[in-house]
């Protein structure tokens, strides 16, 4: 062909064409066949993975335009993002949501890719970047968190150093490499800065990379089939006959589906963003500001939620020994089970082992939703008594619920489902205590619930009591001891043995 | 612009005279080549070493020697704190950047007991260093995140925590309060008994002075937990 028939933009690509010399790879990778059974909704989890990273890359700088990375500044210039520049509020959301998407796009990933079998032989190294970039996705979502810089991420930053403290011997050392100093303050945030925006996004970009890379080198994992087992000695020879037997282009018709998959993420993310607003900032990271309740992010929950629930005996060592071997049965599933049965019908172990983790980190973060396990704090002058508590109550009982409220035993207990929940609710008491039995509990405490003795004067106590004894439903009397109502009787117990006093 | 440029006809020209370097003096500049790329990647590991050093330092930057961190900080008059009171007090950490803003305020709780002595509470909780909020109604502290409680000598109350709240060591000077603070409290530089007196209420018998303790000796129990302070009328 003739140099001037060509276009312009034709010859402009020649040109750069002819000295980087990539179009030949681009063609083979996007044509290369894939096995058509692969082109499933199934397989879509990676690139759509991929794709939020890019999506958090792209928003992430372009808040980076704004974002002023200093313990005294950083949560101005969200407020200025959120406030007064023109859709910054909607750019923060992204990100927000893009981050949370991600965590879950990336579970979802690993998931399928456990339940495929795709860890096995030849892929055990594609599972080991994989476990690496789930770890930095975490790492992200959570340094990402320390950068909105409210109370929140303070106080986590807080139980982050609390939590390094327990390390046997150097703990102190410890927490004062993590926040950079002494006390959480500019230097933490701005060594989170460095790690949320230049350390692990890089990081990131080259685990990625090489993990397509492999994918392309490897090929994509078949669809897993009962009774198809994979061996070291046949399984190269045999996938390639089934890529060339039964093979098709993975560019144009596997690769429409991720496209399609990813349009779809990206718009979810873009909807919640518009529809859900952007993530906080909550209050000011003022440690002297003490009335805060700080939560982590939703992915973090189950954590937090574990965190309440670990006895104190073996909490520093399940804090570092678990995680130790998560990670450890991660990097070692492709070496251990790494040939055999891919298909999820023969493996019942796995899918058991799956379906328990599954539901036991829901249950952790459906927990951690509500935090049965903390006081709330404001429920004392927040939530009120139902008024069927004392509508019918004596002056006494109607003062006993007033040491209630002041006492801040709402705090703990509920009435009528208003109250924390770190303690018993209260509404039946009455029918599980006896009067002496309350007295007891309230004074001394015990069960894990602090002794209000010295907190609480004898006409409190006696107050209180009188209200909580009201606590049972109408068609149940009060637990009594059967004792007191003898020792109140004013008949003085028989002196004598009773046969001696017969005639 | 020229579209018929081809590197690869200009690459398979350019090594015409590598095959002759099977000749003696070839062997030899090559051996000699061989060595000299040896020594390159050893310079080159001998200077990363180098430079890695005192990267490694930079990185290490925040460690000192331990209590370098700690400093006297006065808290303020004698006669601000009512005796039976406890309150939150703020003072501003000693080590600090120009733009560490609010983050560079501490807060602790001040108790003063009848008998005019202090302890000096952090606000961290014991278990995971969340914020204790002070309830003088009900005598307590209470932890927002797990449902760590303390009572208001400091000492564990219920919840996840294993011990009773940080303190930190103080003195009168003159008339002035000083605590001796400068570090996030936590397990690790605090767990090591060397809180004033050691154990809950002890601190209060000469609070001019800080005691070490020598020996690691039970706490007396008090039978009473809580507060002596009278809270009615």
């Amino acid at each position: 062909m003739h140099q001037d028939s060509k276009r312009w933009y034709e010859r402009t690509y020649d040109w750069i064409e002819s000295r980087v010399q990539v179009a030949d790879f681009v063609r083979d990778s996007a044509a290369h066949p894939v096995p058509s059974k692969t082109a499933s909704w199934w397989y879509v989890f990676g690139s759509a993975s991929f794709v939020l990273l890019i999506l958090q890359i792209v928003t992430g700088i372009l808040l980076a335009t704004i974002y002023v990375p200093s313990a005294g500044e950083a949560w101005n210039s969200l407020q200025v993002l959120n406030h007064q520049l023109p859709l910054g509020w909607f750019l923060r959301a992204m990100h927000g949501w893009g981050s949370n998407f991600m965590v879950a796009v990336v579970l979802v990933h690993m998931i399928q890719v456990f339940l495929f079998g795709a860890y096995k032989f030849p892929r055990e190294l594609t599972w080991l970047l994989g476990v690496c970039l789930l770890l930095m996705t975490l790492g992200m979502a959570f340094s990402g968190q320390i950068l909105r810089f409210d109370q929140d991420a303070y106080w986590g930053l807080g139980i982050g150093a609390s939590i390094t403290s327990r390390i046997p011997f150097i703990g102190n050392e410890a927490v004062h490499l993590m926040l950079g100093g002494p006390i959480i303050a500019g230097a933490t945030l701005s060594r989170f800065f460095a790690l949320h925006v230049f350390v692990l996004p890089a990081t990131m970009l080259a685990f990625a990379g090489l993990h397509v890379w492999l994918v392309l080198k490897l090929g994509i994992n078949e669809w897993p089939t009962p009774g198809r087992l994979v061996r070291r000695e046949t399984y190269l020879k045999e996938y390639h006959e089934l890529t060339h037997r039964d093979g098709i282009p993975f560019v144009p018709q596997a690769v429409w589906k991720d496209a399609m998959f990813a349009a779809a993420i990206i718009f979810a993310v873009a909807f919640c963003a518009a529809v859900f607003g952007p993530f906080g900032p909550t209050g000011t990271p003022d440690p002297t500001i003490t009335q805060t309740a700080p939560r982590p992010d939703f992915f973090f929950l189950w954590i937090y939620s574990a965190l309440a629930f670990l006895p104190p005996s073996v909490e520093t060592p399940l804090i570092f020994i678990a995680p130790v071997i998560g990670i450890g049965v991660l990097v070692a599933l492709p070496f251990v089970a790494g040939v055999g049965e891919k298909s999820w019908y023969r493996r019942p172990v796995g899918v058991l082992t799956l379906i328990v983790i599954a539901v036991g980190l829901a249950t952790l973060t459906h927990l951690g939703t509500y935090a049965p396990w903390s006081p709330h704090m404001n429920a004392w002058t927040a939530d009120e008594i139902p008024d069927r508590f004392v509508h019918a109550a004596t002056p006494l009982e109607r003062q006993g619920a007033l040491i209630f409220k002041m006492k801040q035993c709402h705090n703990c207990h509920a009435l009528g489902g208003l109250g924390g929940q770190r303690g018993p609710a209260l509404d039946r008491v009455a029918v599980r205590l006896t009067e002496d039995q309350i007295i007891r509990q309230v004074i001394q405490g015990g069960g894990n619930m602090p002794a209000y003795g010295a907190a609480l004067s004898p006409p409190e106590v006696t107050a209180l009591v009188a209200f909580l004894d009201t606590l049972h439903p109408p068609n149940q009397r009060p637990a009594t001891d059967a004792s007191r109502s003898i020792a109140e009787t004013d008949k003085p117990a028989p002196k004598e043995p009773v046969e001696n006093t017969k005639p | 612009m020229n579209s018929d440029f081809d590197p690869q006809h200009s690459q398979s020209a350019e090594p015409a005279s590598a095959p002759a370097a099977a000749t003696s003096s070839g062997a030899h500049t090559q051996n000699r080549r061989n060595f000299l790329f040896k020594l390159s990647i050893a310079i080159n590991a001998a200077i990363g070493l180098l430079i890695a050093t005192p990267v490694i330092r930079f990185l290490l930057g925040p460690l000192r020697p331990k209590g370098a961190y700690d400093s006297w900080i006065a808290l303020g008059k004698v006669t601000d704190y009512q005796p039976g009171t406890t309150i939150l007090a703020m003072f501003r950490n000693p080590v600090t950047n120009p733009w560490d803003g609010e983050t560079g305020n501490v807060a602790c709780y001040v108790r003063r007991q009848s008998d005019g002595s202090f302890t000096i509470f952090a606000v961290n909780c014991a278990h995971l260093g969340c914020p204790v909020r002070w309830f003088p109604q009900s005598q307590l502290f209470l932890c927002p995140c797990h449902g760590g409680a303390y009572y208001a000598d400091g000492s564990r109350a219920a919840g996840p925590p294993e011990r009773g709240l940080f303190t930190y060591a103080s003195r009168i000077n003159g008339d002035t309060l000083m605590i001796q603070a400068g570090q996030l409290p936590n397990l690790a530089n605090q767990a090591r008994l060397k809180t004033p007196g050691g154990c809950p209420g002890r601190s209060s018998a000469n609070n001019t002075d800080i005691h070490f303790v020598k020996e690691i000796a039970p706490c007396i129990k008090t039978p009473n937990a809580g507060t002596n302070e009278p809270t009615i009328g």
